[in-house]
Formats: structure tokens, C-alpha cells, sequence
């Protein structure tokens, strides 16, 4: 494994963490933390496909991701359950899938992220991709705070609020595409709500949410990855190890505080 | 029932307004029309179907029937209350914000909202889970203002909030009716109110729907048909 990381892939990994930073705050505002782990898990039978037709793996984890994606707002639609019901119900058997359609050391990866840094296009793409998801945020920030609050109100201030849940879940789905590659498919959903999960205890508004969990979310994809490349081990689990560390320092300094 | 009155004056006409939630009819062959400046009070118990009329009349759930607002209608919308968890992380101020660039509105248009209905900006940058019932109904209420809309609609406004809280909100509607011709659609529980600010009563409840002035919905019979019970209430004239 290659401890030479180069700037393009360094990039890339940070505009990740900003992308799931932002998204996660509106993520965890919703109560869609569990969500984020069920939805991530929908992506192993698009990656065990994709393994089986000889196509890149993220393709089929972004169109299951996708595909998922659109299928809770469906649910949601017609059932007005919320969307943990929904992704619970549903998407625990997407893991079991997964599991059946991936095998040997395709599975791991999958599970736990590739090791080693990623280049050239792959990192090209997830670059331009993060800074879609990013620029969502930043325009749609004050549709998805209105919304937030009441869907009532949302619609009296212009807001079509079945579109813009369908887009915020699809934006959703695409940001834990992004850290697929990194993290995998266990470990993904916790870059997108830890980070976010420390910022709320550390903030009043929603400003400074979003700025202190996009820096967590880029300081623990950097610094995950720089530690996994010194101690030659897969990024994903030290990444995550390193955020429910901040999470766990944001608790105490909270105490402190009081 | 009265065919709807359409004229160049009517600011909401509703005819044949059903709203159903799977089996249960929530409201039921509806008809009434809105002037310009007036204020309409739907009144009527528990369950009778006023909330599930204000959320039809925003869009906000399916209905059959024909719902006809004038062009230009601008709605802020007061719902009774929210859901709302405790820890959102969104101040007061986030929340203004959002509504002031949503409608392309500036920070003197919030502020002027803000001064209307006596909500500091100090109580605005607390989290919007923290504040109290009154505190945040003003705001609900600073929310529905900014964008200067010729429309509220104000779902039970005074749930929660102290007598002074609801003297100056009445005031606050009154005044700006007179200032801006602004149209009034009310739910409310205090019949008093009603009959002395109402121009307009729609009382849902009962075997059927009775809509007109005060003075002809707003009689004992009528009551006991829609409540299933007397309730006591002061007539003042207008």
C-alpha cells in the first residue's frame, strides 16, 4: 500500500467531508441519522452487480443509491411514515443482498472502504460531484430550514416541498456515493452524522453548524487518512474512530462548560 | 346553501370544498367567498374539520371542490401550532432569514415585521426549540408578516398566550386591516372575539355548515347544533 497521497486525491477527500458535513446537518435536523447507515447499506447489491458485470463499482452503487433514494420518498408519499420507518422496513435486506451478490476481498472493500487513495478521474469526479452537493447546500439552505420546521409554512413561502424532499434525498444518496470509496458501505453513514452531531452540541444557529461540521467532517477525513497511510491500514475505520473521538471531547467540553 | 359570491372584490372564493383523509370526511360540501378586507372566523368543536380547511386552502393537502384565490393573493399562514423538537438547531433568526430570502425581502422588511409584533432580536437568536408559547407564536406570527401578504391566516393565533399577548395581537390584526385592507381568515375557540371582529362566520360541526354575518350563525340554536352543547359567549355589537 502507498503512503504518497497526491494533491488532486487530497482535494478530493476534503471536498467529500465538506459535501457530508453540510448534508449531514440537515440530515441529523431531520432525524435521519439512522437513515444514513440504512441508505449506505443499499448501495452493496448495486457494487456486487456492478463487480459481477465488470463495471466500475461505484456506477452501481450510485444508480442502487439512486434508485433507493427515490424509492423512500415514494414510500414516504404514500404511506406518510417517516423516513426511518421507511428506510428500516425496507433496507436492512439490502445489506443481506449485498452480502449474497459480493464476495472475498470485493466484499471488504466494499464494507470498509478501498485502501489507499484514490486518483486521476475517480478523484476528478468525486471532486466536481462534492462541489455540486456543496453548492445544493449553500442555495437551498434557506428552502431546507423553512421546510425543516414546518412544511406548512414551506408552502406559503413558494416552496414545493415534495420536489425539494426528493432532491435533498437524492443529494443524500449521492454524498454517501462520494465517501463509498473511502469509507464504505458500513462506515459512510457515520461521516455524514457524526460530524454533524458534534456541531449541533458546539453551536446555537444553523450557520455555525454548518461551518464547525463541515471543518470536523474535512479534519477527520484528512487526518483518518494521513493516520491510516503511516499505520498502512484502511482509512475507513480510523476516520470514523477519529470522529466519534471529537464527538466524544465535544461531550466533555460541554460539561465543562455548564 | 348560497351559491359563491364572485365579484372583482372577492379575495377567496371556495365552492364545494370536500376534504377527505382516507375514509373520514374532514370537511363537507364547503361554499363561502372572501371579500377584501374582511374577517372571515371559522368556528366550530374539536375535530370539526377547521385546521384540515385552513391546510386545504394553502395547499397543503388534497381536495375536491374548487378553491379560488385573486390573483395577487400574497398568504401568511399562523398555524396553531408545531411539532417541533426541542433541539433544532435554528435560531429565531435562521428562521427570518429564510423567509426574507425566500421572498426576496430585505432585512428592513423583517425588522419592520419584528416591530409589529414586539418580538426583540435578542429573543430571535435563541433556538426557535427554546422559546416560550408566546415568544414563539410572535414569531410564527413575524414569519407570516414579512413579504407583506394580503392574507392571514391565523390558526387559533392566541393558544398559549398571556391576556395582553392576545390584546395586542388582536390589535396588531385590526390594525392592519385598516392600514393595508388586509383579509382575515380566523379559527377560534373564544366566540366573544368572534362575534365582535368577525365580518363573517363560518361554523363547521354539526349536521351541516352555516355561513354568514355574526348576528345570524352565531345564535343559541346554531351553537348547540354545532357544539352539542350551550356555549356562553359576550355579544357585543359592532
Amino acid at each position: 500500500m502507498s503512503t504518497e497521497i497526491d494533491p488532486l486525491s487530497l482535494a478530493s477527500f476534503a471536498a467529500v467531508g465538506i459535501a457530508a458535513g453540510l448534508v449531514g446537518c440537515f440530515a441529523v435536523a431531520r432525524r435521519m441519522a439512522l437513515a444514513a447507515d440504512a441508505l449506505s447499506h443499499v448501495a452493496l447489491p448495486g457494487i456486487g452487480i456492478a463487480i459481477a458485470f465488470h463495471i466500475h463499482p461505484l456506477v452501481g452503487a450510485v444508480a442502487m443509491l439512486v434508485f433507493g433514494a427515490l424509492l423512500v420518498w415514494a414510500l414516504e408519499e404514500a404511506t406518510r411514515a417517516s423516513t426511518e420507518t421507511v428506510i428500516g422496513v425496507v433496507f436492512s435486506a439490502a445489506l443481506a443482498a449485498g452480502t449474497l451478490l459480493t464476495s472475498g476481498s470485493d466484499l471488504v472493500d466494499a464494507l470498509f472502504g478501498h485502501p489507499g487513495a484514490p486518483a486521476g478521474i475517480e478523484a476528478g469526479v468525486a471532486l466536481v460531484a462534492a462541489a455540486a452537493i456543496v453548492a445544493f447546500v449553500i442555495t437551498s439552505r434557506h428552502r431546507l430550514v423553512v421546510a425543516l420546521v414546518s412544511p406548512d409554512l414551506a408552502r406559503t413561502s413558494g416552496i414545493d416541498v415534495r420536489r425539494l424532499n426528493l432532491v435533498f434525498l437524492q443529494v443524500f444518496a449521492l454524498t454517501i456515493a462520494l465517501g463509498l470509496r473511502y469509507l464504505g458501505v458500513l462506515l459512510m453513514g457515520s461521516l455524514l452524522i457524526i460530524p454533524a452531531a458534534t456541531a449541533k452540541r458546539l453551536s446555537v444557529g444553523l450557520g455555525s453548524m454548518l461551518v464547525i461540521s463541515a471543518a470536523v467532517a474535512v479534519t477527520c477525513g484528512l487526518g483518518g487518512a494521513a493516520l491510516a497511510a503511516w499505520r498502512h491500514t484502511e482509512p475507513g475505520p480510523v476516520v470514523v474512530l477519529l470522529a466519534a473521538g471529537i464527538f466524544a471531547a465535544s461531550l466533555l467540553r460541554r460539561e465543562r462548560g455548564k | 346553501m348560497p351559491p359563491p359570491v364572485s365579484s372583482a372584490a372577492s379575495m377567496l372564493d371556495v365552492s364545494h370544498l370536500t376534504v377527505r383523509f382516507g375514509d373520514l370526511v374532514a370537511v363537507r360540501d364547503l361554499t363561502f367567498s372572501a371579500a377584501v378586507g374582511a374577517s372571515v372566523a371559522v368556528i366550530g368543536p374539536n375535530g370539526s374539520g377547521k385546521t384540515a380547511l385552513f391546510r386545504a386552502l394553502i395547499g397543503a393537502v388534497p381536495s375536491e371542490g374548487r378553491i379560488s384565490w385573486a390573483p395577487g393573493a400574497r398568504l401568511g399562514y399562523v398555524p396553531q401550532k408545531l411539532d417541533l423538537q426541542r433541539d433544532v438547531p435554528v435560531t429565531g433568526i435562521d428562521f427570518l432569514r429564510a423567509r426574507t430570502a425566500l421572498l426576496r425581502q430585505t432585512d428592513a422588511d423583517r425588522d419592520e415585521a419584528l416591530s409589529l409584533t414586539g418580538l426583540s432580536l435578542d429573543v430571535c437568536r435563541r433556538p426557535i426549540g427554546t422559546l416560550s408559547g408566546g415568544q414563539f407564536q410572535r414569531l410564527l406570527i413575524t414569519f407570516a408578516l414579512i413579504g407583506r401578504p394580503n392574507v392571514l391566516l391565523l390558526d387559533e393565533p392566541t393558544t398559549g398566550v398571556d391576556q395582553s399577548g392576545q390584546e395586542h395581537l388582536n390589535a396588531l390584526v385590526r390594525r392592519l386591516q385598516r392600514e393595508r385592507d388586509l383579509t382575515v381568515l380566523l379559527i377560534s375557540h373564544d366566540l366573544s372575539v368572534v362575534y365582535r371582529y368577525a365580518t363573517m362566520v363560518v361554523c363547521l360541526g354539526g349536521s351541516h355548515v352555516t355561513v354568514g354575518p355574526p348576528s345570524d350563525v352565531l345564535t343559541d340554536a346554531a351553537i348547540r347544533e354545532a357544539y352539542g352543547t350551550e356555549v356562553a359567549f359576550h355579544a357585543h355589537e359592532h
